[in-house]
């Protein structure tokens, strides 16, 4: 694993100048991705931000061969230029020095949602790419609607916060845990915040053959209504409360990266964004006491899978 | 090469002549996602691979749609790609097909064509690939077993010559399930026909110097993008007569952009698409010796449509009906009828054209069909007049 040192003097695959908005999770995170290998890289992107932000023609901020077909096909499209790989190495139409990795990325919209089923797809055809999933929690890209993703309570444009319904009535799909059954070489949680756990993950992630899997909490001031200054904070308090443990899967077994010393309570978290602001009004507090015994129930569970072969 | 006198005659399906086309190829990446009628593809070339009778990487996907992204993505990258499918299945690619144009991708897809649901149905018609007539794919019809194995191997010097994606059709079950004595050309020969496929630029053609491919575009370029695959699509037409002059140089079979019969001196006309030509031509063969001037018009390309073709094909006639097996649902006629009736507005004197639907989800099209259609032009002639301007038969 390389040091900060080494790390900033790495080659940037991933310039600045891109559309991202301030304090926006996506652009820390690719790039330290992007630097974590030695290999040669070649990307797909679902339709989102992280394509809008860093294609808008006639630019790119991409200095690695880069794809984006559609919303729903990230992992589709990678199975393709993968496999095309593989074939034009077999006939000698590619040189074959050096060895070539394939990264897709999607957001929770096109991962955990439209995405899905080609996501499980490609994991089942066991091609070797990681797929690297940045969930900020709804699709902000199209103006906050809620995804799968979206944490209960939320207020978003789709689920908002009104007079009889509170936010987003349902809890998050567990994604990871879904991937995690499709018995994939390496399944893992990260955060930006923690770059040494996320720079590891990844690093583990594109060195093994066959499909791995990242979910990286990206966060957003835009549809979190919290201040870009404070992104990697409350990325820092995600994995503090538990809402976003870190860990890892890696041959079935189950490894938690990071134990909070004291762990925090939601309200920390949830407090500063304003996308939960009607959780502080009267009454709220039933629904944040809902969220807070989800949360200790997950991460008592994952607690428990601790150092164990899950499959 | 000299022109292959002696081809191998065989018995096929369309499905395994079109198997036997892919592997005679043996393209780079297959994705592919089975559907009836046209599963028997996908089945054979499987077996083509599992066998090591090619080294095609075949990618067993999840879906149609996924299919047609893991073929862009492939086709991105630099690979020679083709694929299959039918009806539901192309009407789940409908977003990638736009996709794989608009990126100008040259994929091979064969579609077997069969009708859409509801109500679901298997059997023949046109109405899948009828509504990818937009989605900015050169679309060939075949005929015949035989034309179908041709046109695949057509399909791939087209597409690779101009970067547009083609689309093979034939019919689902009449010729996809029907065996026919046709003949094939040896490997080595399909080989020097197709030639070896390399793209200008691809994903993974110069590392050092990357790509980006798929950028958002905005008003300031996206009309460019459109533009130029709108001349792509327009100098199509002039390659699909030149590699089809070529192949018929070669192998002795000739295929035009429109196939006319008994035309030149015909009165009245019958414009169609694929097998039902053939029982076409018998209403006509038996009309002509009842001494009536018949003759049929059948369209090979529709993407992009020959209109000059059309119109010159038609002049002089009296009056012309196209057979759509497919309604375009605009209390309008079918998609086949509007085009060619635009197609010859220009003519001084222009033949009227009425609109027929037939054979939907598979319904027979029977000689008596088509004579009962000439007899309706044959009295549209006489009296001057159009009674029904659109109207199903076969029903």
């Amino acid at each position: 694993m390389a040091n900060l040192k080494e790390l900033a003097g790495k080659k940037e695959l991933f310039t600045g100048g891109h559309r991202l908005c301030a304090g926006c999770g996506i652009p820390p995170i690719v790039r330290l991705v992007l630097r974590s290998t030695d290999a040669n890289l070649v990307a797909s992107t679902a339709t989102g931000c992280l394509e809008v932000g860093t294609t808008i023609y006639p630019y790119s901020s991409w200095r690695i061969p880069w794809i984006h077909s559609a919303f729903e096909n990230s992992a589709a499209t990678i199975s393709g230029v993968e496999t095309a790989y593989r074939a034009l190495k077999k006939r000698g139409r590619i040189p074959a020095d050096k060895e070539t990795k394939f990264i897709a990325f999607g957001g929770d919209g096109g991962t955990y949602d439209i995405g899905l089923q080609s996501l499980s797809g490609a994991l089942e055809r066991g091609h070797d790419f990681l797929y690297l999933c940045y969930d900020n929690g709804a699709y902000m890209n199209t103006g906050i609607q809620r995804s799968s993703a979206t944490p209960m309570g939320s207020n978003t444009t789709t689920s908002p916060a009104g007079e009889v319904i509170p936010g987003k009535e349902e809890w998050r799909k567990d994604l990871t845990r879904i991937v995690v059954a499709h018995n994939v070489p390496y399944a893992a949680q990260a955060s930006p915040h923690n770059w040494k756990d996320l720079e590891k993950k990844a690093a583990k992630a594109l060195a093994i053959k066959g499909p791995t899997f990242l979910n990286v909490m990206s966060p957003c001031p835009l549809g979190w209504y919290s201040k870009p200054e404070d992104s990697i904070q409350l990325a820092k308090l995600s994995t503090d409360t538990c809402y976003w443990p870190l860990y890892e899967v890696e041959d079935g077994v189950m490894k938690v990266t990071y134990k909070p010393r004291e762990k925090k309570p939601i309200e920390d978290w949830l407090k500063p964004q304003g996308r939960f602001k009607h959780l502080f009004k009267p009454g709220g507090d039933v629904i944040i006491e809902k969220i807070q015994a989800q949360i200790d129930r997950e991460w008592e569970r994952l607690l428990d899978l601790e150092g164990r072969q899950i499959f | 090469m000299a022109t292959e006198k002696s081809n191998e005659m065989q018995g096929l399906t369309g499905n395994s002549a079109v198997a036997l086309a892919m592997k005679q190829i043996n393209p780079d990446v297959c994705p592919a996602y089975p559907i009836t009628p046209s599963t028997a593809i996908i089945e054979t070339f499987s077996s083509y691979v599992a066998d090591g009778e090619v080294d095609t990487e075949l990618i067993t996907v999840e879906s149609e749609h996924s299919a047609m992204s893991a073929s862009i993505g492939a086709a991105a990258a630099g690979a020679r790609v083709m694929t299959a499918t039918s009806s539901q299945g192309l009407a789940l690619m409908w977003e990638m097909l736009y996709i794989a144009s608009g990126l100008r991708l040259p994929i091979v897809l064969t579609n077997v064509n069969r009708a859409l649901a509801a109500p679901i149905n298997i059997h023949c018609d046109h109405s899948d690939s009828m509504g990818a007539r937009d989605s900015g794919w050169v679309q060939l019809y075949s005929e015949t077993v035989q034309e179908s194995y041709d046109n695949v191997f057509m399909a791939v010097r087209i597409a690779e010559k101009v970067r547009l994606p083609v689309m093979v059709c034939l019919d689902g079950f009449i010729t996809s399930h029907a065996i026919e004595n046709m003949a094939t050309i040896s490997d080595a020969n399909v080989q020097d026909f197709v030639g070896e496929y390399t793209p200008e630029t691809s994903l993974l053609k110069d590392m050092e110097n990357p790509i980006s491919i798929g950028a958002m575009t905005l008003p300031d370029y996206y009309m460019t993008f459109k533009k130029q695959q709108s001349e792509a699509m327009a100098e199509a037409k002039d390659v699909v007569e030149e590699v089809s002059a070529e192949f018929a140089q070669k192998f002795g079979r000739e295929y035009g952009l429109l196939d006319s019969y008994e035309l030149e001196d015909a009165d009245v006309a019958i414009v169609i698409f694929n097998s039902a030509t053939g029982t076409t031509k018998v209403a006509v063969d038996e009309l002509r010796k009842e001494g009536f001037k018949v003759g049929v018009l059948r369209i090979r390309l529709f993407r992009p449509l020959p209109h000059a073709e059309i119109a010159a094909a038609l002049k002089g006639l009296k009056a012309v009906a196209c057979l759509d097996r497919a309604d375009s649902f605009n209390d309008f006629g079918g998609p086949l009828f509007n085009e060619v009736r635009s197609s010859i507005y220009d003519l001084e004197d222009r033949p009227k054209v009425i609109s027929r639907i037939y054979g939907l989800g598979g319904r027979d099209y029977k000689v008596e069909d088509a004579k009962s259609v000439f007899e309706e032009l044959l009295k549209v002639v006489e009296t001057g007049t159009v009674e029904e301007m659109t109207k199903y038969i076969t029903i």
